[in-house]
């Protein structure tokens, strides 16, 4: 890929052709606020969050303007300064500030832009705030909606579509009544969302937040034991307990998405009916054993088996690797081909 | 003859009709479109067919075609522009000119006119100083016009393509397949000066020739008859009284660029539109000249109408392509190709509007040269206005470019009515802004309206009266624009919905001392942060109330006074006491009992009841005329208060 | 309702250019747009769901409840805005009981505003089902009421 050289606030750059002046200065660890742009998404330009100056004459928006060699843009620029503040402030205007006690605080892009531009309680006070009262749909078992704070950056629509090929939600009315929604804006539980919750971690917001989530003390790299796919996972932990999944970005394998069961699907592990230990019927009842026990009796038994009485059920609950021996198993030691695997329906 | 087999045909055809019509020796042309509709135009026409058919006389123009003569006929036109003095009747060859026509009229003008070789004076139109116009050309409101796209308009019946034959029609199309090449097409159009006339003003050969400069195949001919502006209808008026005009347009266009497909685009709230459209577009079809094989040459071109759903933003370029493809209107946001390379369906596309397409017959007809000789330097031809609000002659208008708004409003629409005076004039609609008396001397073209503050807009012209609040006229566009965003960028989605919000709290007397630079400060950001032409502009109506009536927006803010007496919360309605003759109209007509009084007697509005109707000020007699309405508000004396509260 | 809209909608069968035409049709035939209408739009063409309801609610012609047997429409364009479109809104909402935007409780009318019906030299104008009523004065709302509406 060809190299191009921008200026951007003074600073030269170097950037690769095709990318756009926001994913230049990205890369480099620069700044742009922005609030409807995501990487994993094709930019939509319509926060005009992310404006600046190009070539000393227009104004554009960074997150679609593609690179060119010797471009100068100016992020500072006082024309640019103006509009950005006022969007900002018109967004914080029409927002209901409850930060405190909101899914998303801290990790919030609205107030980080809002914080970067410098929204003043003097500057806010100059507006008049109508904030939208749309009831919050919480029938999704996994993450709630809650209308009032979004900000219509279409990320989630974008996400349902172009990730999850889905398409579950779209924007609906239109001009200040637009919002984001299911057909008739029946709850998100009757349509046809799967509750991936990919939506959900893009949002930059808290106008999709997932229920009860808890912030973790530390994160354990992990691999999703559903499926045969082996999606990494990031585990949260606080204290002897998880208590939050994300899908792990340098994955190759699912590179951050997941799907609802690997997303939402662990509070098994800490369910107090989990198996934590063998179980051996004797007498017509289970009873616990110990490890040694119980690989001792799958052995003896096993021995016994060799040849086409024996057949193996694989599961889709393991790792690829696991499944692999699972069948060289079969067909070395036991001498059969009789291997199957419950994800076949 | 019923087709036309090669270009050399359209000749005969001309002749063929011209000579069919000459036959009718007497017709009365009964105007049809919406306003005169409204008057009950259908039924006058059906009274004439009636009275005529009476005597005999079958009014069929088919008959004309068989080589007979008829001794009179009817037939509807479209729009004369001058509606508001409608049912107009023209008849023909004479050109008299009735007005305000009704059924019952009808037997008194097919006697007068047939058996006495009369004029019915009390029907004609009277000119200011008293004297009757006989034509329609004699009438103040005609005579300083020049018509070149509503030529047509009026004078034939949109639902006859013969009659568009007589008239030159589908000469320019035979012209250009006898004689010129697409690049020479685009030549001459380029020549001719044509700027769009959808409001950008964008020079429309310079568009042709990227459309024809496009690699990518299939390629579209779009025609743009949204017509969002509210409070215009110049658009519809082409569409409905002379749509082949439009149809040979987009042809010659299309035969320019190399496109194979058509589409016009109209107004979900023009129904009688679409049915003219696609009558003619069937008729023109059955005659050779559009189509397949058009006139023989081997060139195809279908034309297919779209109705739009009702959303003001569809007006936009990409908006309107994305509508076709049945997306929601959401314009395509920069940076973006252009829709001369990614358009309808994602190929290349020509969009004009409708009138800049009617032009083009005009010009290829006559010449670049002759076009080039009306109006200005930069901007060439004619402009067409939709004339209305306080204003004595509101109707549609064509005047060459460069004229004065003065003109316009004193010479053509006789300026404001009695007892009124002139206060400001909008241009451009919801994207445009209003000019006061002293640029009343500003030329008509593009640069100069867009010196002044406002646009030229694709033609409505709101003339406004003293009685006309700018505070409120601003807040009224900015409802219209905040209805109309279509939402998904912010600056425009919110910056309308606060700007709204805070004109609305000025005209309630909730303003702020530093609403204005507030005002002033938004309106420029959402100027320069929104995505499309809307949100861009949508702050004009703002900053030219501002830049020149912003002593009414200090009247608001600092004495809750609305000067124009409109804003409700700022007004009182008051019986004066000297005047009222105690008739008790006004109190049985009051919707909400707030006045009292016995007959004969002083009647007093309950200020605490009073819901600034004005119902009282309509039905108080003129000769009485005691209801005054004042501003700022009459304040509620405490004790009613407590009464209305209790 | 699929029988009534299936006349309508085969031509459509897997046609993901003629939204707005569909719609059009449907609300032709039902009066408005059902979420039933709707979904079979989804079903016949094979969009989204989502994707129908996003564009039906962009525009305004759209309707998504039933509406009365007598529809007024009071035009609020620029022209009849200055000629006092807004007194009669008022007036209409009075002579009706209903607000702009709304259907009565016995069906009998729906009443909204238009931006600009076109016939803006004959302001204040205000659209009674198909009729066309120029120059609208508050005092005379009754008669045109009388004169247009159906029984
Ligand atoms: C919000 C908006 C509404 C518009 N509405 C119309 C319209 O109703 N009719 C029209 O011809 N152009 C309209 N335009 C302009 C069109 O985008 C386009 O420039 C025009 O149709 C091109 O044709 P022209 O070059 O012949 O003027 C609108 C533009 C914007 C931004
Ligand atoms: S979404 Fe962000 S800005 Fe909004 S309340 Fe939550 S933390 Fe605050
Ligand atoms: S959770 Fe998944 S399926 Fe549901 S709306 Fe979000 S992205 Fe679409
Ligand atoms: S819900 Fe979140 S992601 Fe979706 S549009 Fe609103 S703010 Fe953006
Ligand atoms: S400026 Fe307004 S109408 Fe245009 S794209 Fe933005 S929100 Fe939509
Ligand atoms: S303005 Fe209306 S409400 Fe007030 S007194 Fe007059 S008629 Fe009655
Ligand atoms: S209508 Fe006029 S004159 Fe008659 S009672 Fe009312 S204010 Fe007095
Ligand atoms: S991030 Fe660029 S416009 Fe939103
Ligand atoms: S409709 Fe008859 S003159 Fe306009
Ligand atoms: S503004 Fe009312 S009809 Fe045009």
């Amino acid at each position: 890929m060809s190299k191009v050289t921008i200026t951007i606030d003074g600073m030269q750059i170097s950037a690769d052709e095709g990318m756009t002046v926001l994913e230049a200065a990205q890369a480099h660890g620069l700044y742009i606020p922005n609030l409807c742009n995501h990487p994993d998404l094709k930019p939509a330009g319509l926060c005009r969050v992310c404006v600046v100056k190009m070539d000393d004459w227009k104004v554009t928006v960074s997150c679609k303007q593609p690179v060119k060699d010797g471009m100068v843009i100016s992020t500072e620029d006082p024309e640019v300064q103006k509009i950005r503040r006022n969007t900002v402030e018109l967004i914080v205007a029409d927002h209901p500030m409850t930060c405190l006690t909101c899914e998303a605080d801290g990790n919030c892009e609205l107030q980080r832009v809002a914080h970067y531009v410098g929204v003043t309680p003097e500057g806010l006070n100059r507006y008049r705030r109508k904030i939208r009262n749309i009831p919050m749909d919480r029938s999704n078992p996994f993450f709630d909606i809650d209308h009032s704070k979004c900000i219509l950056c279409g990320i989630c629509v974008r996400t349902c579509d172009e990730l999850q090929n889905i398409n579950a939600i779209d924007y609906a009315q239109r001009g200040v009544t637009s919002l984001i929604s299911t057909l008739g804006n029946k709850p998100i539980a009757d349509s046809r969302c799967e509750s991936c919750g990919e939506c959900v971690v893009r949002c930059p917001v808290a106008a999709l937040a997932p229920k009860g989530a808890q912030e973790p003390m530390y994160e354990v790299k992990s691999i999703c034991s559903y499926c045969g796919v082996g999606c990494g996972v990031m585990l949260g932990v606080r204290g002897q307990k998880v208590v939050s999944v994300e899908g792990d970005r340098n994955n190759p394998v699912n590179k951050g998405s997941l799907c609802v069961k690997g997303r939402y699907g662990y509070k098994f592990i800490n369910h107090p009916e989990r198996l934590s230990t063998p179980l051996i019927k004797k007498n017509g009842t289970l009873e616990e054993a110990s490890w040694d026990e119980a690989l001792d009796l799958i052995a003896e038994k096993f021995s016994g088996s060799k040849g086409d009485k024996f057949a193996a059920l694989a599961s889709a609950r393991i790792t690829n690797e696991d499944n692999y021996l699972i069948q060289k198993f079969t067909r070395a030691v036991m001498g059969t081909n009789n291997i199957d695997h419950c994800a076949r329906l | 003859m019923q087709k036309v087999n090669s270009p050399a045909d359209v000749a005969k055809m001309r002749e063929i009709c011209k000579a069919a019509f000459a036959r009718q020796k007497l017709r009365f042309l009964i105007c049809a479109g919406t306003g005169c509709i409204a008057g009950g135009s259908l039924d006058v026409y059906e009274e004439f067919k009636r009275v005529i058919g009476e005597r005999g006389i079958d009014v069929n123009v088919d008959l004309l075609f068989e080589n007979k003569e008829i001794e009179a006929g009817t037939v509807t036109s479209g729009c004369h522009g001058f509606c508001q003095m409608g049912p107009l009747v023209r008849v023909e060859p004479a050109g008299t000119f009735y007005t305000k026509v009704r059924a019952k009229d009808v037997e008194e003008i097919v006697t007068a006119t047939l058996d006495e070789n009369a004029v019915i004076e009390r029907l004609l139109y009277e000119k200011p100083d008293g004297s009757h116009a006989a034509t329609e050309e004699d009438v103040p409101f005609y005579n300083r016009q020049q018509r070149i796209v509503l030529g047509g308009c009026g004078t034939i019946d949109p639902e006859d393509i013969r009659e568009y034959f007589a008239v030159d029609g589908f000469q320019a199309l035979a012209t250009i397949f006898q004689e010129h090449s697409p690049e020479d097409v685009i030549e001459i159009v380029k020549e001719s000066g044509l700027r769009g006339r959808g409001g950008g003003g964008f020079p429309a050969g310079r568009k042709w020739e990227a459309g024809l400069n496009a690699k990518a195949t299939p390629k579209y001919v779009v025609c743009n008859g949204d017509e969002g502006d509210p409070g215009a209808f110049m658009d519809r008026s082409v569409l409905e009284a002379n749509p082949q005009s439009v149809i040979e347009g987009m042809t010659i266009a299309a035969y320019a660029i190399g496109a194979e497909f058509g589409v016009v685009y109209v107004r979900a709230e023009y129904p009688l539109a679409v049915v003219r459209l696609l009558k003619a577009i069937e008729q023109a079809k059955e005659y050779g000249v559009l189509g397949d094989n058009i006139m023989g040459t081997g060139f195809n071109f279908d034309i297919e109408v779209f109705q739009g759903a009702g959303a003001f933003v569809c007006g936009e370029s990409t908006a309107l392509t994305l509508s076709i493809e049945g997306k929601r209107g959401m314009p395509r946001v920069a940076p973006r190709p252009r829709t001369t390379e990614v358009g309808l369906f994602d190929k290349p596309t020509l969009l004009n509007n409708v009138k800049s397409f009617a032009y083009v017959p005009d010009i290829i007809r006559k010449g670049a040269g002759w076009f080039k000789s009306i109006g200005t330097e930069s901007s060439s031809g004619t402009a067409v206005f939709a004339l209305t609000g306080n204003i004595l002659n509101a109707g549609l208008i064509e005047v060459p470019m460069g004229i004065k708004l003065r003109e316009i409003i004193y010479d053509i629409g006789g300026g404001i009515p009695k007892g009124g005076s002139f206060k400001a004039v909008q241009t451009g609609g919801p994207s445009g802004g209003c000019l006061p008396e002293s640029l009343l001397d500003t030329p008509i073209d593009y640069d100069s309206l867009d010196e002044a503050g406002s646009i030229m807009g694709s033609g409505g012209m709101v003339v406004m009266d003293e009685r006309t609040c700018m505070v409120d006229v601003a807040r009224y566009f900015l409802n219209f624009t905040e209805e109309e965003s279509c939402g998904q960028c912010v600056p425009c989605r919110l910056g309308t919905k606060q700007l709204l919000e805070i004109l609305k709290d000025i005209c309630a007397g909730k303003g702020r001392k530093k609403d204005i630079d507030l005002l002033v400060e938004l309106s420029h950001s959402v100027h320069g942060g929104s995505v499309c032409g809307l949100g861009q502009t949508a702050a004009n109506p703002v900053l030219t109330t501002l830049r020149y009536f912003k002593d009414e927006y200090e009247a608001h803010i600092n004495d809750k006074c609305c000067p124009a007496r409109v804003c409700t919360n700022l007004i009182s309605y008051r019986i004066m006491e000297d005047k009222c003759a105690g008739c008790t109209l006004c109190a049985r007509a009051c919707p909400v009992d707030a006045i009292s009084g016995e007959k004969k007697e002083v009647h007093v509005i309950d200020q605490g009841l009073c819901i600034q109707c004005g119902v009282c000020m309509e039905k108080c007699p003129k000769k009485f005329s005691a209801v005054e309405c004042v501003s700022p508000k009459i304040p509620i004396p405490a004790k009613e208060k407590t009464e209305v509260v209790a | 309702m699929e029988e009534r809209l299936s006349a309508v909608l085969s031509p459509y069968e897997g046609r993901k250019d003629a939204l707005i035409p569909m719609l059009q049709k449907v609300q032709e035939e039902l009066g408005y747009l059902s979420e039933e209408a709707m979904l079979l739009i989804a079903r016949t063409t094979g969009m989204p769901e989502s994707h129908v309801y996003g564009v039906a609610t962009f525009y305004a012609q759209f309707y998504f409840s039933r509406r009365g047997k007598n529809q007024t429409k009071i035009c609020s364009g620029t022209a009849c805005h200055v000629k006092g479109a807004a007194r009669v809104k008022d007036a209409f909402e009075r002579e009706l009981g209903i607000s702009c935007g709304s259907t009565s409780a016995d069906y009998e009318h729906s009443l909204e505003t238009v931006a600009c019906v076109g016939s803006c030299a004959l302001a204040p104008v205000v659209v009674v089902n198909e009729d066309v009523h120029g120059q609208v004065q508050t005092g005379k709302i009754d008669k045109i009421l009388e004169q247009s509406i159906k029984d």
